[in-house]
């Protein structure tokens, strides 16, 4: 569903990726972890067109979208759970929802399924996102890329600070989404998280894909976690 | 006047809200406004009203198009640094002022107003022309509060105005919500001029006065803030009216600007502005 391959990106000069590659595929979970600093967060920016793409590619079921403007990515259907959730403070939980169904026009159909997905939301849709607790922010942030019907959903760091009780809800519904059909790919420290959701683990060093594993059958005391992650 | 006061200063407030750039230029915008205004009066054949009518529709959409041209030429490319885009707003607004003198001369001229009968109060006259220019500044800064509150656009250029980068990650398409907000804050502006001419002359260099009251209105009320831009224009608009009938116009202006000093040193965010 989504190739990157070769994917260079970064900051003005400071180079940060050095030629990712990576898949996603429909139905699964594709966990990219590695350390802070390793540039996870780059890559999915690099994905969402927020950052230019240097050289290399990124393909959304087979076509080029690394070379579109930010504003048509989602609209292709890939939703974002950007890392520290990024909600629209100020504006309501109803209105931050909105947002995501305009970007690909959805309607309320849509809207009523993400809201039964978390009914802790469809209590608070007067209120101001700023305002909701850590999870429900979280569940707002899934929520509203939810709203696209993303083929594709990327989400970063998603359990970050979260209780283990919403962290468990989190696992849940990307279990749910996987069984979909949509590509999910997970930005995930934890590792005990990362090998309870995922089909593939992917280890970010260095601005490269270090190494690419099947979560099955994989010990959460294996060499890799160590090597990249450094638990 | 506080009513054309409070549109010129709204369409700052806006331009800074959701775009974080200070439109130095934005006075010249009122006075391209009160230019095309005498250009499209004395164009249109048939009463005055006539022409007025068409100025009111006309001069927002050419001056809304000259600043979207602006905004998409200059200030993109300056992409939006704060300080920069004083700088080249400060450009724009020599530009726009030296094509005026070029074109339009150096003359003040008359807009008839579009009717003239009057309202006698035991103690003064009151031009209906001025009650009619409150009215159609009210509805005007109604609509742009239903615009922001009430619309997907609205919607839209709130949510841009919050956090540009994930607006983007979510389809909007934010270089065009900044072009639409700095068209329609000129476009504010234009209006309020098209409404001002039939009182004030138009001339090359009236931007000037517009220009700083609404720094000061939007000083008081708070950057960005609308509410706080519409409450500080009709307090700064009628004390300065009263003052000025009943005592001096110096005075006005001396009250005004300790009020400002004031509100600076000790409310530095405005009346109504978050802290930054
Ligand atoms: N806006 C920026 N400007 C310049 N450099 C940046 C910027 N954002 C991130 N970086 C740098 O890019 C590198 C990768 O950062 P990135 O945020 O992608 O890491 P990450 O893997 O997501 O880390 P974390 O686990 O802490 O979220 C870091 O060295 C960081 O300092
Ligand atoms: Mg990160």
């Amino acid at each position: 569903m989504l190739e990157i391959r070769g994917v260079r990106a970064g900051y003005g000069a400071v180079a940060v990726l050095h030629g990712i590659d990576l898949d996603a595929a429909a139905g699964q979970v594709s966990c990219i972890m590695g350390r802070n600093g390793a540039g996870k967060t780059t890559l999915l920016r690099a994905v969402m067109g927020l950052l230019p793409v240097t050289a290399g590619s990124v393909r959304l079921g087979g076509a080029p979208i690394h070379h579109l403007p930010a504003h048509e990515v989602p609209r292709r259907g890939i939703g974002y759970v950007p890392q520290g959730r990024r909600l629209f403070g100020p504006l309501t939980v109803a209105e931050n929802l909105e947002i995501g169904l305009m970007a690909r026009r959805r309607g309320a159909a849509v809207r009523d399924r993400v809201l039964g997905l978390f009914p802790r939301l469809a209590e608070r849709l007067g209120q101001a996102a700023a305002t909701l607790s850590g999870g429900e922010q979280q569940m707002l942030a899934i929520g509203r890329a939810l709203c696209l019907e993303p083929a594709v959903l990327l989400l970063d760091e998603p359990t970050e600070g979260l209780q283990p009780s919403m962290v468990a809800l989190i696992r849940d519904t990307v279990a749910r989404l996987r069984a979909e059909g949509v590509a999910v790919v997970l930005v995930e420290q934890r590792v005990e998280t990362a090998l309870a959701v995922a089909d593939r683990l992917a280890f970010v060093t260095g601005g490269r894909v270090a190494e690419t594993v099947a979560a099955r059958g994989l010990a959460a005391d294996a060499p890799q976690f160590a090597a990249h992650v450094g638990v | 006047m506080a009513a054309v006061l409070a549109l010129t200063a709204v369409g700052l407030s806006l331009v800074f809200g959701v775009m974080r750039v200070v439109n130095v230029a934005h006075g010249e915008f009122f006075m391209l406004g009160a230019v095309t205004a005498w250009f499209v009066a004395t164009h249109v054949p048939g009463p005055p009203w006539a022409g007025f009518l068409a100025a009111l529709v006309i001069c927002p959409l050419v001056v809304g198009a000259v600043a979207a041209a602006a905004d998409m030429a200059v200030l993109k490319r300056l992409n939006y640094d704060p300080e920069a885009t004083i700088v080249a707003t400060i450009g724009l607004l020599y530009i726009l002022q030296q094509t005026a003198l070029t074109v339009y001369g150096p003359e003040a001229r008359p807009v008839p107003a579009p009717f003239a009968w009057s309202i006698r109060l035991p103690w003064f006259g009151w031009s209906g022309y001025k009650l009619a220019v409150i009215a159609a500044a009210a509805a005007i800064l109604l609509g742009v509060w239903l615009l922001l509150t009430r619309t997907r656009a609205g919607l839209v250029m709130r949510a841009t105005q919050v956090d540009r980068e994930t607006a983007r990650a979510f389809g909007i398409d934010t270089d065009r919500v900044y072009a639409g907000v700095f068209a329609l804050g000129a476009a504010l502006a234009a209006m309020a001029a098209v409404l001002i001419v039939p009182i004030q002359q138009a001339h090359y260099l009236m931007g000037h006065d517009p220009l700083l009251l609404s720094f000061v209105v939007v000083i008081i009320g708070g950057l960005g803030s609308l509410r706080g831009t519409l409450v500080a224009a009709l307090v700064i608009g009628l004390s300065d009216g009263v003052i000025s009938v009943f005592f001096s116009p110096t005075l006005a202006k001396i009250l005004a600007t300790l009020f400002v000093a004031g509100v600076l040193v000790f409310r530095p965010q405005g009346l109504f502005g978050a802290r930054a």
